[in-house]
């Protein structure tokens, strides 16, 4: 199943390609599966054998009442007809359309700025913009439900210094919008490091022929700078719209302070997560999280097949 | 129970790293039963003589000062108390060691309303073995009807919450406001209110499964019957459910609540501030409002609690919660002593002291607790009205036998009451029928 | 293959600065610094000037060292012990993702074996599923094996950093010439002794990187330990917080919502000062993420 490609089908040469003609290579090759064992072997124990067992559970239904028994398919058809599922998955779609382009386009605009070299104090901006990265999403979601209370947060003063009548940001139309807030937040200066990395060491080669030629700023960013970080752009979205598919910390912290706008259903993450801890029904749960893998994975590779296109 | 999750589990283990990490054969750490230490009374003496250890899990925090008591009372016990979550978080941590058949604690906090989904399920033992049938007199019958599930004794009740009026005295007065004493002129007091001052509230509500079953309790309805595994929910046709929304309505559409929810920094702000004028809530408030509201030390009182009908004395109850035995437990017997000394013996008086309200009769009517000055309350001696109300609890209320998660989908459906052109009358009927699904497709007979 | 932290750092010629884009980017870390600014400014406050004042101005006398000493000794210390806590699978499970990734990345940058490519899929594969469901199962497993409430069943799954292992992975094609490691095998060297001699020091400044960001990883983890760890003695510092938070709607319990607040302040005070003093490294370590020559 080769979902993903590999970093070097990205863009990069391919490691020691061609290394292979040595005489060596079938001893190579098991000191290379050593090297990699001890991360697979954990990997299975806390990846495969939960993963391995969700699709195990996912074909019993086990009730109050009368005990654990085999439905095979049952739990997808259910699944498949489920409201609840369905309004979660269009949620976090939206979100995913939405949020995914504002959070790597802020982060690719300063990532640009501070490559421009035209910011005073480039070190002051580059570590503030990063620093929330460092906030735990717990303590995150905190500070903002604060300053989106509706009766002493900062909404609150706002409003009531300046006549203003924004919205109630937990209101149930707003409040998918503040919890992307929060997320662009606590991301984008992650996404701009990655970003402002893979920038300052596009070979500077290019750059003096595009001078050479009297391009502007614009143009060199169209023309080198952008193509020049495709693998760090397709690998932020990458595990962007990971991130996205399971948004659950911002949600279910946030619940509690807007209990009516979140529903348990919310996203698909924060489904699973009150069928099996609220409802003790686990089967089930493992059947919408085997589900979400399938949809997140068939959209990560849609998201690597165009950035390949691209490249061609 | 244990070795139906080992056998669920074993493929999928068996097909990975089993062998890396060297699992071993899991044994079940069956416990013995009461009839290999003789029966009853007796059972739970030797029990406490031979001594052992043992682990409770609650989140109670007179509990602490409790167990240091009685491992003095009794040097070779050792109990230790963990607190591994408060109310839902510890009922999964439960029902996850339960399915996993380790970890499992000898004694669990586990609130009334939860505790007939854990009997249901045999996860929590039957104290009847041990003479806890013999307590109904012992108990005042809220909390006691709410551990007798289905002819057993499930648990031993440590607190109750027979519900009071806290008002906030210093608003009522500005105000000249009466203090109700129906829900129609509670309404009345909250237009009143809210008018002049649009910042004030009579109370603050969000949606509170808790608040809305016990107040439709107090208004006579039975929403729910039960039956072993037979279950009926029908909120559309329930009189004391008609009645709770002809008010609660109103409340609502005419923005008479603050919508700031319960617990919030915000909400005890609006507590200590006087914009949140009443709560309508359980006897074990007050340790909470000299903890959390200090600041308006005074300025709040008690009343009984409103009425559905003018001249009656209907009460409810809310909250409160029972100590119960594991059946996965170890040592049942010295679990059961454990419960017992917390729930009815000297514990009892520990937990007073420290802020608990008792579910014990004798404590209820005892004088020296009827006359307690609540210096929070101005002097006021609160006890008198909390414990007359513990006495005029409607009899006949029930819980689903599976309440934890009714509760948790309260906000998906009755919720939207809140905040949009919902009712409540609709938003009920869809709790309904998301609990009359949920109870199919768990193997309950629904009618 | 030029090395990526030797690379060129600048673009050509020697631009303007620009005020403008000064001001522009400067939106942006208002925007990021502003919910730091409450959390400092509310970390100096009683618990009851907390709820009754502006969030974003001080207010009362200021109550900071007053806060941080309460915290500390709130409950026993009890917070000590979290932070000990902490670090410990901090240093264990940070220390050993990174470890593993290391170790795994140079396999696969540097050993042409078949099955490498499927490596890759299945670790990103295993990734989009999500975590809440598989945590009742992981329960489960880790119950068997005796796990539970010990602070393996927060490190082993902390082993794990799919992107770690992606960039040691990209950094280590680069950073290490073929034509060393030939000249090693050469001389002899076993493949054991090439990597620690050879290998590991060209690949420092990727190590720093993925050790900040598994660092980032476990300190923050939040949502394995709530199930795994029910005893408050093994909690980590994001679930004791969480639980002094929940203490305000306990019956009885006592709100300290000035100490969840000025523990939150310190819980992010050492990754903050992390990421200060170990700059140097990191902006290198990430730059091979994505060399282009």
């Amino acid at each position: 199943m080769a979902v993903l490609t590999p970093p070097s089908a990205a863009g990069r040469p391919a490691a020691g390609r061609g290394r292979s003609r040595g005489g060596r290579a079938g001893g190579r090759r098991q000191v290379g599966w050593a090297f990699v064992a001890p991360f697979l072997l954990v990997f299975a124990l806390v990846f495969l054998a939960p993963i391995a067992y969700s699709i195990h559970l996912s074909l019993f239904r086990d009730q109050l009442i009368g005990g654990n028994h085999f439905v095979g398919l049952g739990n997808y058809t259910q699944a498949l007809h489920d409201h609840a599922f369905w309004s979660g998955l269009s949620r976090v779609g939206l979100f995913l359309v939405v949020q995914v382009p504002v959070m790597l386009g802020i982060a690719l605009l300063v990532a640009l700025a501070l490559d421009s070299g035209r910011l005073y104090g480039r070190g002051f901006f580059r570590i503030s913009i990063f620093l929330p990265y460092a906030v735990p999403a717990v303590v995150a979601t905190l500070m903002w439900g604060f300053m989106y209370g509706k009766r002493f947060g900062l909404v609150a003063s706002v409003n009531e210094h300046l006549h203003t009548s924004l919205p109630d940001p937990l209101a149930p139309g707003w409040v998918l919008a503040s919890i992307g807030n929060i997320v662009t937040w606590e991301f984008v200066g992650y996404n701009m490091l990655i970003f402002y990395a893979a920038l300052r060491v596009v070979p500077a080669s290019l750059y003096e022929a595009a001078s050479i030629d009297g391009a502007g700023q614009w143009r060199i960013i169209a023309a080198i700078k952008l193509p020049a970080i495709r693998g760090a752009l397709v690998i932020a979205t990458i595990f962007s719209v990971i991130g996205s598919f399971q948004l659950f910390n911002e949600p279910s912290i946030l619940k509690n302070l807007a209990p009516n706008a979140i529903t348990t259903y919310f996203t698909p993450n924060l489904y699973t997560y009150s069928l099996s801890f609220s409802g003790q029904q686990h089967n089930y749960a493992a059947t919408i999280a085997i589900v979400m893998g399938v949809v997140t994975m068939i959209v990560a590779y849609v998201v690597q097949l165009r950035g390949m296109r691209k490249e061609v | 129970m244990t070795n139906r999750a080992l056998r669920r589990w074993a493929p999928a283990v068996a097909a990975v790293a089993a062998a890396a990490l060297g699992l071993t054969a899991c044994g079940s750490s069956g416990g013995s039963d009461a009839k290999d230490g003789g029966s009853g009374a007796s059972a739970v003496r030797s029990a406490l003589a031979k001594g052992g250890d043992l682990t409770v899990w609650a989140w109670e925090p007179t509990l602490k000062q409790v167990v240091a008591d009685f491992q003095a009372a009794y040097p070779k016990v050792h109990v230790k108390l963990v607190n591994a979550g408060t109310g839902n978080d510890q009922y999964t941590a439960l029902q996850n060691a339960v399915q996993a058949g380790k970890g499992v604690p000898d004694v669990a906090q586990v609130e009334y309303y939860a505790l007939s989904q854990f009997a249901l399920g045999k996860s929590v033992a039957d104290l009847s073995p041990y003479g806890a049938k013999d307590l109904s007199k012992t108990y005042s019958p809220g909390p006691w009807n709410s551990v007798n599930i289905n002819g057993g004794v499930y648990g031993l009740p440590m607190d109750s919450g027979p519900m009071a009026l806290f008002y906030n005295k210093k608003v009522f007065d500005t105000y000249k406001l009466p203090v109700p004493t129906t829900w129609e002129q509670y309404l009345d007091d909250a237009r009143k209110l809210h008018a002049a001052d649009p910042k004030a509230y009579i109370t603050s509500d969000t949606g509170d499964a808790g608040m809305t079953t016990s107040l439709i309790w107090q208004a006579g309805g039975k929403p729910y019957t039960v039956d072993g595994t037979k279950v009926k929910v029908d909120f559309a046709n329930d009189p004391g459910t008609a009645a709770y929304t002809k008010v609660w309505q109103q409340l609502v559409s005419e923005h008479l609540v603050s919508p700031v929810p319960g617990w919030s920094d915000q909400w005890y702000k609006g507590l200590a501030d006087g914009t949140i004028a009443t709560l309508a809530t359980g006897a074990w408030m007050p340790a909470n409002f000299s903890s959390g509201v200090a600041a308006a030390s005074g300025d709040w009182r008690a009343a009984p609690l409103p009425q559905w009908q003018a001249g009656a004395n209907a009460s409810a109850e809310n909250g409160g919660s029972s100590l119960a035995v594991m059946q996965a437990g170890g040592n049942k017997a010295l679990a059961y002593a454990f419960a017992q000394y917390a729930d009815q013996g000297a514990g009892v008086q520990t937990r007073i002291k420290g802020g608990a309200f008792p579910a014990t009769t004798a404590d209820l009517d005892s004088q020296a607790f009827l006359d307690t000055p609540f210096p929070y309350f101005g002097g006021q001696q609160a006890n008198k009205i909390f414990s007359a109300s513990a006495k005029n609890v409607l009899p006949g209320w029930s819980y689903l036998p599976y309440q934890v998660y009714a509760n948790s989908v309260f906000n998906d459906t009755v919720g939207k009451a809140y905040v949009s052109s919902t009712t409540l009358a609709d938003g009920l009927k869809a709790w309904q029928d998301r609990s009359v699904s949920y109870g199919k497709q768990q193997g309950f007979s629904v009618g | 293959m030029a090395r990526p932290h030797t690379a060129r750092l600048h673009t050509p010629g020697r631009p303007r600065r620009s005020v403008l884009l000064t001001a522009l980017t400067s939106i942006v870390v208002l925007y990021a610094l502003l919910p730091l600014a409450w959390l400092v400014v509310n970390a100096c406050k009683t618990q009851p000037r907390l709820l009754d004042s502006f969030g974003l101005w001080f207010s009362g006398h200021f109550a900071l060292w007053d806060n941080i000493r309460q915290t500390f000794t709130y409950d026993d210390h009890i917070f000590v012990r979290w932070l000990l806590n902490t670090l410990l699978y901090v240093v264990l499970g940070a220390g050993g993702a990174t470890f593993l990734a290391v170790l795994g990345g140079y396999g696969l940058a540097k050993f042409d074996f078949s099955g490498r490519r499927a490596v890759f899929a299945v670790v990103i594969g295993a990734v989009a599923v999500p975590g809440a469901a598989l945590a009742v199962p992981t329960f489960l497993m880790f119950s068997k094996m005796g796990l539970t409430d010990t602070p393996w069943a927060v490190v082993i799954p902390s082993l794990i950093s799919p992107f770690g292992l992606y960039l040691m992975w990209v950094f280590a094609a680069e950073a290490i010439p073929d034509e060393l490691l030939e000249a090693a095998r050469v001389d002899g060297s076993g493949e054991l002794r090439t990597f620690f001699r050879i290998s590991l020091p060209l690949l420092a400044p990727g190590i720093v990187t993925v050790l900040l960001f598994t660092m980032v990883a476990t300190w923050n983890n939040y949502f394995l330990p709530l199930i795994m760890i029910k005893n408050p003695d093994w909690y980590p510092l994001t679930i004791g917080l969480n639980s002094w938070n929940q203490q305000a709607s306990t019956v009885g319990g006592q709100p300290v919502f000035n100490l969840v607040v000025t523990g939150s302040l310190l819980t992010i005070v050492p990754l903050v000062a992390a990421f200060l003093l170990l700059q140097r490294y990191w902006q290198s370590g990430l730059a091979a993420g994505s060399v282009k020559e």
